[in-house]
Protein backbone atom coordinates (compact mmCIF):
# COMPACT_ATOMS: atom_id res chain seq x y z
CA UNK A 1 0.00 0.00 0.00
CA UNK A 2 1.33 3.38 -0.98
CA UNK A 3 -0.70 6.46 -0.28
CA UNK A 4 0.73 9.63 -1.80
CA UNK A 5 -0.58 13.16 -1.51
CA UNK A 6 1.16 15.62 -3.78
CA UNK A 7 0.66 19.38 -3.31
CA UNK A 8 -3.01 18.95 -2.48
CA UNK A 9 -5.00 22.21 -2.24
CA UNK A 10 -8.64 22.55 -1.37
CA UNK A 11 -10.73 25.67 -1.82
CA UNK A 12 -14.35 26.13 -0.85
CA UNK A 13 -16.53 28.69 -2.60
CA UNK A 14 -15.95 30.63 -5.80
CA UNK A 15 -14.51 33.98 -6.82
CA UNK A 16 -13.85 36.50 -4.06
CA UNK A 17 -15.50 34.36 -1.44
CA UNK A 18 -13.20 31.44 -2.19
CA UNK A 19 -11.46 30.22 0.91
CA UNK A 20 -8.30 28.19 0.89
CA UNK A 21 -8.76 25.37 3.40
CA UNK A 22 -5.77 23.20 2.56
CA UNK A 23 -2.52 24.57 1.19
CA UNK A 24 -0.14 22.28 -0.73
CA UNK A 25 -0.33 19.20 1.48
CA UNK A 26 2.21 16.57 0.53
CA UNK A 27 2.79 13.35 2.38
CA UNK A 28 3.33 9.67 1.78
CA UNK A 29 2.61 6.54 3.75
CA UNK A 30 3.21 2.87 3.14
CA UNK A 31 1.96 -0.48 4.33
CA UNK A 32 1.89 -1.03 8.06
CA UNK A 33 2.53 2.59 8.94
CA UNK A 34 0.62 4.43 11.64
CA UNK A 35 0.45 8.09 10.69
CA UNK A 36 -1.24 10.91 12.57
CA UNK A 37 -2.34 14.34 11.39
CA UNK A 38 -2.42 16.63 14.39
CA UNK A 39 -4.07 20.01 14.32
CA UNK A 40 -6.50 22.29 16.09
CA UNK A 41 -9.87 23.25 14.68
CA UNK A 42 -9.63 25.15 11.40
CA UNK A 43 -6.59 23.20 10.28
CA UNK A 44 -8.65 21.46 7.63
CA UNK A 45 -7.73 18.04 8.94
CA UNK A 46 -11.21 16.59 8.49
CA UNK A 47 -11.35 17.99 4.97
CA UNK A 48 -8.02 16.33 4.26
CA UNK A 49 -9.42 13.01 5.46
CA UNK A 50 -12.50 13.44 3.28
CA UNK A 51 -10.23 14.02 0.28
CA UNK A 52 -8.32 10.82 0.97
CA UNK A 53 -11.62 8.97 1.42
CA UNK A 54 -12.74 10.33 -1.95
CA UNK A 55 -15.78 12.06 -0.46
CA UNK A 56 -14.45 15.38 -1.80
CA UNK A 57 -12.18 16.21 -4.71
CA UNK A 58 -9.02 18.33 -4.34
CA UNK A 59 -8.99 21.73 -6.07
CA UNK A 60 -5.47 21.03 -7.25
CA UNK A 61 -2.73 18.50 -6.62
CA UNK A 62 -3.21 14.75 -6.62
CA UNK A 63 -3.91 11.87 -4.29
CA UNK A 64 -3.12 8.34 -5.30
CA UNK A 65 -3.29 4.91 -3.75
CA UNK A 66 -0.85 2.38 -5.16
CA UNK A 67 -0.35 4.58 -8.19
CA UNK A 68 -4.07 4.90 -8.95
CA UNK A 69 -5.52 8.40 -8.58
CA UNK A 70 -8.43 8.58 -6.14
CA UNK A 71 -11.65 9.53 -7.91
CA UNK A 72 -14.30 8.67 -5.35
CA UNK A 73 -15.01 6.70 -2.21
CA UNK A 74 -14.21 3.00 -2.22
CA UNK A 75 -13.77 0.04 0.05
CA UNK A 76 -9.97 0.15 -0.28
CA UNK A 77 -10.04 3.06 2.17
CA UNK A 78 -12.08 2.21 5.27
CA UNK A 79 -13.30 5.21 7.22
CA UNK A 80 -14.37 5.58 10.83
CA UNK A 81 -16.17 8.79 11.71
CA UNK A 82 -16.26 10.48 15.11
CA UNK A 83 -19.83 9.40 15.82
CA UNK A 84 -23.30 8.53 14.52
CA UNK A 85 -22.00 6.16 11.93
CA UNK A 86 -23.49 2.84 13.02
CA UNK A 87 -26.78 1.95 11.36
CA UNK A 88 -29.20 2.14 14.29
CA UNK A 89 -31.60 -0.45 12.85
CA UNK A 90 -28.89 -3.09 12.48
CA UNK A 91 -27.36 -5.18 15.25
CA UNK A 92 -23.63 -5.02 15.92
CA UNK A 93 -23.09 -8.11 13.76
CA UNK A 94 -25.29 -6.78 10.95
CA UNK A 95 -23.36 -3.51 11.03
CA UNK A 96 -20.09 -5.40 10.67
CA UNK A 97 -21.57 -7.45 7.83
CA UNK A 98 -22.94 -4.36 6.04
CA UNK A 99 -19.91 -3.58 3.89
CA UNK A 100 -19.36 -7.20 2.93
CA UNK A 101 -22.99 -7.40 1.83
CA UNK A 102 -22.59 -4.27 -0.29
CA UNK A 103 -19.59 -5.90 -1.91
CA UNK A 104 -21.65 -9.01 -2.63
CA UNK A 105 -19.60 -11.52 -0.68
CA UNK A 106 -20.98 -15.00 -0.09
CA UNK A 107 -23.13 -15.55 2.96
CA UNK A 108 -20.92 -18.14 4.60
CA UNK A 109 -17.90 -15.90 4.21
CA UNK A 110 -19.78 -12.89 5.57
CA UNK A 111 -20.86 -14.84 8.64
CA UNK A 112 -17.38 -16.15 9.26
CA UNK A 113 -15.67 -12.78 8.87
CA UNK A 114 -18.31 -10.98 10.92
CA UNK A 115 -17.63 -13.37 13.79
CA UNK A 116 -13.91 -12.98 13.35
CA UNK A 117 -13.87 -9.17 13.40
CA UNK A 118 -16.31 -8.95 16.31
CA UNK A 119 -13.87 -11.22 18.12
CA UNK A 120 -10.96 -8.96 17.11
CA UNK A 121 -12.62 -5.93 18.71
CA UNK A 122 -13.73 -7.97 21.72
CA UNK A 123 -17.47 -7.75 21.11
CA UNK A 124 -18.42 -11.31 20.19
CA UNK A 125 -20.92 -11.36 23.04
CA UNK A 126 -22.65 -8.19 21.87
CA UNK A 127 -23.21 -9.43 18.31
CA UNK A 128 -26.99 -9.27 18.54
CA UNK A 129 -27.30 -5.96 20.33
CA UNK A 130 -28.50 -2.76 18.67
CA UNK A 131 -26.16 0.26 18.65
CA UNK A 132 -28.30 2.12 21.20
CA UNK A 133 -27.71 -0.77 23.60
CA UNK A 134 -23.93 -0.33 23.31
CA UNK A 135 -21.71 2.22 25.08
CA UNK A 136 -19.93 4.89 23.04
CA UNK A 137 -16.66 3.00 23.17
CA UNK A 138 -18.30 -0.25 22.09
CA UNK A 139 -20.02 1.54 19.23
CA UNK A 140 -16.69 2.83 17.93
CA UNK A 141 -15.22 -0.67 18.21
CA UNK A 142 -18.06 -1.96 16.06
CA UNK A 143 -17.39 0.85 13.57
CA UNK A 144 -13.71 -0.15 13.44
CA UNK A 145 -14.64 -3.83 13.01
CA UNK A 146 -17.00 -2.88 10.20
CA UNK A 147 -14.30 -0.88 8.43
CA UNK A 148 -11.78 -3.73 8.83
CA UNK A 149 -14.23 -6.38 7.64
CA UNK A 150 -14.54 -4.55 4.30
CA UNK A 151 -10.83 -5.37 3.84
CA UNK A 152 -9.41 -1.88 3.25
CA UNK A 153 -5.80 -1.22 2.31
CA UNK A 154 -5.70 1.74 4.69
CA UNK A 155 -7.85 2.62 7.69
CA UNK A 156 -8.86 6.29 7.96
CA UNK A 157 -9.81 7.38 11.48
CA UNK A 158 -11.37 10.84 11.83
CA UNK A 159 -11.16 11.71 15.53
CA UNK A 160 -12.59 8.29 16.31
CA UNK A 161 -12.46 8.76 20.08
CA UNK A 162 -13.22 12.49 20.20
CA UNK A 163 -16.75 12.01 21.52
CA UNK A 164 -15.76 9.61 24.30
CA UNK A 165 -15.08 10.23 27.99
CA UNK A 166 -11.43 10.56 28.94
CA UNK A 167 -11.22 7.18 30.70
CA UNK A 168 -12.78 5.33 27.82
CA UNK A 169 -10.73 7.28 25.33
CA UNK A 170 -7.52 6.07 26.95
CA UNK A 171 -8.58 2.45 26.92
CA UNK A 172 -9.71 2.80 23.30
CA UNK A 173 -6.31 4.23 22.40
CA UNK A 174 -4.67 1.19 23.91
CA UNK A 175 -7.12 -1.05 22.10
CA UNK A 176 -6.34 0.60 18.76
CA UNK A 177 -2.62 0.49 19.34
CA UNK A 178 -2.76 -3.20 20.24
CA UNK A 179 -4.86 -3.89 17.17
CA UNK A 180 -2.36 -2.14 14.94
CA UNK A 181 0.57 -4.05 16.46
CA UNK A 182 -1.23 -7.38 16.13
CA UNK A 183 -2.48 -6.95 12.58
CA UNK A 184 0.01 -4.75 10.76
CA UNK A 185 -2.74 -2.41 9.57
CA UNK A 186 -2.01 0.84 7.81
CA UNK A 187 -3.63 3.61 9.83
CA UNK A 188 -4.12 7.29 9.08
CA UNK A 189 -5.41 9.01 12.21
CA UNK A 190 -6.73 12.53 12.51
CA UNK A 191 -6.77 14.10 15.93
CA UNK A 192 -6.45 17.29 17.91
CA UNK A 193 -5.29 15.29 20.93
CA UNK A 194 -1.50 15.60 21.28
CA UNK A 195 -1.21 12.56 23.56
CA UNK A 196 -3.19 10.44 21.18
CA UNK A 197 -1.04 11.36 18.19
CA UNK A 198 2.28 10.86 20.00
CA UNK A 199 1.27 7.68 21.80
CA UNK A 200 -0.14 5.86 18.80
CA UNK A 201 1.55 7.11 15.65
CA UNK A 202 5.03 6.46 14.30
CA UNK A 203 4.96 9.68 12.40
CA UNK A 204 3.05 12.86 13.23
CA UNK A 205 2.36 15.69 10.82
CA UNK A 206 1.45 18.93 12.57
CA UNK A 207 -1.06 21.06 10.72
CA UNK A 208 -1.29 24.84 11.04
CA UNK A 209 -4.71 26.42 10.71
CA UNK A 210 -6.14 28.81 8.10
CA UNK A 211 -5.14 27.64 5.63
CA UNK A 212 -4.35 24.10 6.72
CA UNK A 213 -0.74 23.24 5.97
CA UNK A 214 1.89 20.89 7.31
CA UNK A 215 4.41 22.88 9.37
CA UNK A 216 6.30 20.09 11.02
CA UNK A 217 6.67 16.35 10.61
CA UNK A 218 8.18 14.33 13.37
CA UNK A 219 9.03 10.70 13.84
CA UNK A 220 8.15 9.42 17.28
CA UNK A 221 10.92 7.22 18.60
CA UNK A 222 9.74 6.07 21.98
CA UNK A 223 9.48 2.65 23.57
CA UNK A 224 5.78 1.83 23.21
CA UNK A 225 5.63 -1.51 24.96
CA UNK A 226 3.55 -0.06 27.76
CA UNK A 227 1.43 2.95 26.89
CA UNK A 228 0.41 3.57 30.50
CA UNK A 229 4.04 3.95 31.57
CA UNK A 230 4.85 5.89 28.45
CA UNK A 231 2.21 8.53 29.25
CA UNK A 232 4.07 9.32 32.48
CA UNK A 233 7.62 9.02 31.20
CA UNK A 234 9.81 12.20 31.08
CA UNK A 235 10.76 11.60 27.44
CA UNK A 236 7.11 11.55 26.43
CA UNK A 237 6.25 14.55 28.59
CA UNK A 238 9.01 16.71 27.14
CA UNK A 239 8.05 15.80 23.57
CA UNK A 240 4.46 16.52 24.47
CA UNK A 241 5.35 19.96 25.82
CA UNK A 242 7.33 20.82 22.73
CA UNK A 243 4.45 19.89 20.43
CA UNK A 244 1.98 21.74 22.66
CA UNK A 245 4.16 24.87 22.38
CA UNK A 246 4.22 24.56 18.61
CA UNK A 247 0.43 24.27 18.44
CA UNK A 248 -0.02 27.18 20.83
CA UNK A 249 2.23 29.41 18.74
CA UNK A 250 0.30 28.49 15.60
CA UNK A 251 -2.96 29.46 17.25
CA UNK A 252 -1.33 32.58 18.72
CA UNK A 253 -0.31 33.84 15.30
CA UNK A 254 -3.97 34.15 14.50
CA UNK A 255 -5.07 35.85 17.69
CA UNK B 1 -58.68 -1.45 50.55
CA UNK B 2 -57.29 0.21 47.46
CA UNK B 3 -54.12 -1.84 47.49
CA UNK B 4 -55.22 -4.45 44.91
CA UNK B 5 -56.10 -1.60 42.55
CA UNK B 6 -52.65 -0.12 42.58
CA UNK B 7 -51.21 -1.95 39.56
CA UNK B 8 -54.35 -0.95 37.68
CA UNK B 9 -53.88 2.69 38.64
CA UNK B 10 -50.33 2.61 37.36
CA UNK B 11 -51.33 1.15 34.01
CA UNK B 12 -50.65 3.79 31.33
CA UNK B 13 -54.17 3.46 29.91
CA UNK B 14 -56.08 3.88 33.16
CA UNK B 15 -56.20 7.67 33.14
CA UNK B 16 -57.04 7.86 29.44
CA UNK B 17 -59.95 5.46 29.82
CA UNK B 18 -61.08 7.40 32.90
CA UNK B 19 -61.09 10.64 30.89
CA UNK B 20 -63.33 9.14 28.22
CA UNK B 21 -65.57 7.52 30.84
CA UNK B 22 -65.96 10.86 32.60
CA UNK B 23 -67.30 12.58 29.48
CA UNK B 24 -69.67 9.69 28.79
CA UNK B 25 -70.78 9.85 32.43
CA UNK B 26 -71.61 13.55 32.19
CA UNK B 27 -73.45 12.90 28.94
CA UNK B 28 -75.49 10.07 30.49
CA UNK B 29 -76.25 12.23 33.51
CA UNK B 30 -77.36 15.27 31.48
CA UNK B 31 -79.49 13.16 29.17
CA UNK B 32 -80.82 10.92 31.95
CA UNK B 33 -81.96 13.82 34.11
CA UNK B 34 -83.56 15.34 30.98
CA UNK B 35 -81.84 18.64 31.66
CA UNK B 36 -81.57 19.07 27.90
CA UNK B 37 -84.32 18.36 25.39
CA UNK B 38 -83.73 14.82 24.15
CA UNK B 39 -84.19 16.00 20.62
CA UNK B 40 -80.86 17.82 21.05
CA UNK B 41 -79.15 15.38 23.38
CA UNK B 42 -80.17 11.75 22.96
CA UNK B 43 -79.49 9.32 25.80
CA UNK B 44 -76.61 6.84 25.44
CA UNK B 45 -79.26 4.12 25.35
CA UNK B 46 -80.98 5.77 22.38
CA UNK B 47 -77.67 6.02 20.53
CA UNK B 48 -76.95 2.37 21.30
CA UNK B 49 -80.37 1.43 20.00
CA UNK B 50 -79.75 3.43 16.84
CA UNK B 51 -76.50 1.53 16.48
CA UNK B 52 -78.18 -1.85 16.89
CA UNK B 53 -80.84 -0.93 14.37
CA UNK B 54 -78.29 0.31 11.87
CA UNK B 55 -76.08 -2.77 12.36
CA UNK B 56 -79.08 -5.09 11.99
CA UNK B 57 -80.28 -3.62 8.70
CA UNK B 58 -76.71 -3.54 7.37
CA UNK B 59 -76.49 0.22 6.85
CA UNK B 60 -73.74 0.64 9.43
CA UNK B 61 -71.45 -1.85 7.68
CA UNK B 62 -72.09 -0.56 4.18
CA UNK B 63 -71.48 3.02 5.36
CA UNK B 64 -68.24 2.06 7.11
CA UNK B 65 -67.06 0.11 4.07
CA UNK B 66 -67.88 2.95 1.69
CA UNK B 67 -66.02 5.55 3.76
CA UNK B 68 -63.06 3.28 4.47
CA UNK B 69 -62.60 2.33 0.83
CA UNK B 70 -62.53 6.00 -0.16
CA UNK B 71 -59.94 6.75 2.49
CA UNK B 72 -57.81 3.76 1.49
CA UNK B 73 -57.96 4.65 -2.19
CA UNK B 74 -57.27 8.37 -1.72
CA UNK B 75 -54.62 7.95 0.93
CA UNK B 76 -53.02 4.98 -0.80
CA UNK B 77 -52.66 7.03 -3.95
CA UNK B 78 -51.27 9.94 -1.98
CA UNK B 79 -48.70 7.73 -0.23
CA UNK B 80 -47.72 6.14 -3.53
CA UNK B 81 -46.96 9.55 -5.07
CA UNK B 82 -45.57 11.17 -1.91
CA UNK B 83 -42.94 8.48 -1.26
CA UNK B 84 -40.89 8.87 -4.45
CA UNK B 85 -41.57 12.61 -4.62
CA UNK B 86 -40.57 13.25 -1.00
CA UNK B 87 -37.48 11.08 -1.27
CA UNK B 88 -36.41 12.79 -4.49
CA UNK B 89 -36.92 16.23 -2.93
CA UNK B 90 -35.05 15.25 0.22
CA UNK B 91 -32.14 13.76 -1.69
CA UNK B 92 -31.77 16.32 -4.47
CA UNK B 93 -31.35 20.01 -3.65
CA UNK B 94 -32.31 21.32 -7.10
CA UNK B 95 -35.44 19.22 -7.21
CA UNK B 96 -36.32 20.49 -3.75
CA UNK B 97 -35.79 24.13 -4.72
CA UNK B 98 -37.99 23.57 -7.77
CA UNK B 99 -40.95 22.07 -5.93
CA UNK B 100 -40.86 23.22 -2.32
CA UNK B 101 -42.38 26.72 -2.87
CA UNK B 102 -45.11 25.21 -5.02
CA UNK B 103 -45.97 22.60 -2.40
CA UNK B 104 -45.85 25.19 0.39
CA UNK B 105 -48.37 27.25 -1.56
CA UNK B 106 -50.66 24.34 -2.36
CA UNK B 107 -50.53 23.14 1.21
CA UNK B 108 -52.19 26.34 2.40
CA UNK B 109 -55.12 25.93 0.04
CA UNK B 110 -57.75 24.12 2.09
CA UNK B 111 -58.58 20.85 0.39
CA UNK B 112 -62.38 21.27 0.84
CA UNK B 113 -62.11 24.44 -1.26
CA UNK B 114 -61.29 22.15 -4.19
CA UNK B 115 -64.65 20.38 -3.93
CA UNK B 116 -66.53 22.67 -6.35
CA UNK B 117 -63.82 22.24 -8.97
CA UNK B 118 -63.69 18.49 -8.42
CA UNK B 119 -67.45 18.27 -8.87
CA UNK B 120 -67.33 20.34 -12.06
CA UNK B 121 -64.51 18.19 -13.44
CA UNK B 122 -65.52 14.74 -12.27
CA UNK B 123 -69.17 14.88 -11.25
CA UNK B 124 -70.53 13.27 -8.10
CA UNK B 125 -69.06 9.77 -8.31
CA UNK B 126 -66.23 8.15 -6.38
CA UNK B 127 -63.38 9.81 -8.25
CA UNK B 128 -63.81 13.37 -6.87
CA UNK B 129 -63.99 12.02 -3.29
CA UNK B 130 -60.85 9.95 -3.73
CA UNK B 131 -59.11 12.91 -5.36
CA UNK B 132 -60.13 15.21 -2.52
CA UNK B 133 -58.38 12.93 -0.05
CA UNK B 134 -55.43 12.64 -2.41
CA UNK B 135 -55.07 16.43 -2.71
CA UNK B 136 -55.64 16.99 0.99
CA UNK B 137 -52.88 14.62 2.11
CA UNK B 138 -50.35 14.60 -0.73
CA UNK B 139 -48.53 17.80 0.17
CA UNK B 140 -48.26 17.03 3.87
CA UNK B 141 -47.08 13.48 3.19
CA UNK B 142 -44.53 14.70 0.66
CA UNK B 143 -43.09 17.47 2.83
CA UNK B 144 -42.84 15.24 5.89
CA UNK B 145 -41.07 12.51 3.93
CA UNK B 146 -38.76 15.11 2.40
CA UNK B 147 -37.82 16.32 5.87
CA UNK B 148 -37.15 12.78 7.06
CA UNK B 149 -34.79 12.22 4.14
CA UNK B 150 -32.98 15.51 4.75
CA UNK B 151 -32.20 14.41 8.28
CA UNK B 152 -30.51 11.17 7.29
CA UNK B 153 -27.06 11.73 8.89
CA UNK B 154 -24.41 12.37 6.26
CA UNK B 155 -22.10 9.92 8.03
CA UNK B 156 -24.52 7.04 7.42
CA UNK B 157 -24.54 7.73 3.69
CA UNK B 158 -20.81 8.29 3.44
CA UNK B 159 -20.02 5.21 5.51
CA UNK B 160 -21.92 3.09 2.99
CA UNK B 161 -19.85 4.63 0.18
CA UNK B 162 -16.55 3.98 1.96
CA UNK B 163 -17.62 0.38 2.57
CA UNK B 164 -17.91 -0.25 -1.13
CA UNK B 165 -21.53 0.79 -1.64
CA UNK B 166 -22.61 2.53 -4.82
CA UNK B 167 -24.96 5.49 -5.00
CA UNK B 168 -27.84 3.24 -5.99
CA UNK B 169 -27.35 1.23 -2.77
CA UNK B 170 -28.02 4.28 -0.62
CA UNK B 171 -31.77 4.46 -1.23
CA UNK B 172 -32.64 0.90 -0.26
CA UNK B 173 -29.90 0.15 2.23
CA UNK B 174 -29.63 3.45 4.12
CA UNK B 175 -32.35 6.01 3.35
CA UNK B 176 -35.36 3.68 3.31
CA UNK B 177 -34.69 1.94 6.63
CA UNK B 178 -33.69 5.21 8.29
CA UNK B 179 -36.84 7.11 7.33
CA UNK B 180 -39.26 4.18 7.81
CA UNK B 181 -40.37 5.15 11.33
CA UNK B 182 -40.85 8.82 10.40
CA UNK B 183 -42.77 7.86 7.28
CA UNK B 184 -45.08 5.63 9.29
CA UNK B 185 -45.59 8.44 11.78
CA UNK B 186 -46.32 10.93 9.00
CA UNK B 187 -48.87 8.51 7.55
CA UNK B 188 -50.46 8.06 10.96
CA UNK B 189 -50.84 11.81 11.46
CA UNK B 190 -52.04 12.54 7.92
CA UNK B 191 -54.46 9.65 8.02
CA UNK B 192 -56.50 11.77 10.42
CA UNK B 193 -56.78 14.44 7.72
CA UNK B 194 -57.87 11.81 5.19
CA UNK B 195 -60.55 10.61 7.55
CA UNK B 196 -61.76 14.18 8.04
CA UNK B 197 -61.88 14.81 4.32
CA UNK B 198 -63.90 11.72 3.46
CA UNK B 199 -66.62 12.87 5.84
CA UNK B 200 -66.53 16.37 4.34
CA UNK B 201 -66.84 14.91 0.84
CA UNK B 202 -69.77 12.77 1.89
CA UNK B 203 -71.48 15.68 3.62
CA UNK B 204 -71.41 17.58 0.34
CA UNK B 205 -72.43 14.87 -2.08
CA UNK B 206 -72.70 11.13 -1.67
CA UNK B 207 -75.20 8.32 -1.57
CA UNK B 208 -73.32 6.20 0.95
CA UNK B 209 -70.82 6.56 3.77
CA UNK B 210 -70.79 7.74 7.36
CA UNK B 211 -70.84 11.42 6.38
CA UNK B 212 -73.86 10.82 4.19
CA UNK B 213 -75.63 9.06 7.09
CA UNK B 214 -75.08 12.10 9.30
CA UNK B 215 -76.56 14.54 6.74
CA UNK B 216 -79.56 12.29 6.27
CA UNK B 217 -80.06 12.09 10.03
CA UNK B 218 -79.98 15.87 10.22
CA UNK B 219 -82.84 16.08 7.74
CA UNK B 220 -84.99 13.91 10.00
CA UNK B 221 -83.76 15.42 13.26
CA UNK B 222 -82.35 12.02 14.27
CA UNK B 223 -79.68 13.29 16.68
CA UNK B 224 -79.24 9.73 17.98
CA UNK B 225 -78.02 8.71 14.52
CA UNK B 226 -75.76 11.77 14.33
CA UNK B 227 -74.21 10.84 17.65
CA UNK B 228 -73.81 7.27 16.46
CA UNK B 229 -72.08 8.46 13.28
CA UNK B 230 -69.70 10.71 15.20
CA UNK B 231 -68.78 7.99 17.68
CA UNK B 232 -68.20 5.40 14.95
CA UNK B 233 -66.01 7.86 13.01
CA UNK B 234 -63.99 8.55 16.16
CA UNK B 235 -63.60 4.87 16.98
CA UNK B 236 -62.43 3.94 13.50
CA UNK B 237 -59.92 6.79 13.59
CA UNK B 238 -58.64 5.54 16.92
CA UNK B 239 -58.27 2.01 15.59
CA UNK B 240 -56.33 3.28 12.58
CA UNK B 241 -54.07 5.35 14.82
CA UNK B 242 -53.38 2.42 17.13
CA UNK B 243 -52.70 0.12 14.18
CA UNK B 244 -50.05 2.49 12.88
CA UNK B 245 -48.47 2.68 16.33
CA UNK B 246 -48.47 -1.09 16.59
CA UNK B 247 -46.99 -1.46 13.12
CA UNK B 248 -44.28 1.02 14.02
CA UNK B 249 -43.44 -0.77 17.25
CA UNK B 250 -43.22 -4.07 15.39
CA UNK B 251 -41.41 -2.95 12.28
CA UNK B 252 -39.13 -0.25 13.69
CA UNK B 253 -38.41 -1.36 17.23
CA UNK B 254 -34.95 0.20 16.97
CA UNK B 255 -36.47 3.70 16.87
CA UNK B 256 -38.48 3.45 20.08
Amino acid sequence: MNLVLDAVCKRFGDGKQAQLVLDRISLAMHTGQFLALLGSSGSGKSTLMRLVAGLEQPSSGSISLDGQPIRGPGSDRGMVFQKYSLYPWLTAAQNVAFGMELQGLERAEIRERTGFYLEVVGLAESARRLPRELSGGMQQRVAIARALAADPRVLLLDEPFGALDLQIRESMQEFLFGLWRRTGLSVLLITHDIDEALLLAQQVHILAPRPGRIVESLTVELNKDNLQDLRLSPAFQSLRHRVADTLRQLDGELA
Amino acid sequence: MLRPLRPLMRHPWTLGVAGIALVFGIWALLAGLQLVDKLFLPTPAAVLAAGQESAANGELWSDITASLLRVLAGFGLSALVALPLGIAMGANASFCRLLEPLLALLRYMPAPAFIPLLIIYFGLGELPKVLLIFIGTLFFNTLMIMDAVKFVPRELLETALTLGGKKRDLLLRVIAPFIAPQVLDAFRINMAAAWNLVIVAELVAADSGLGKRITLAQRFLRTDQIFLGLIVIGLIGLVIDLSFRLLMRRACSWAN
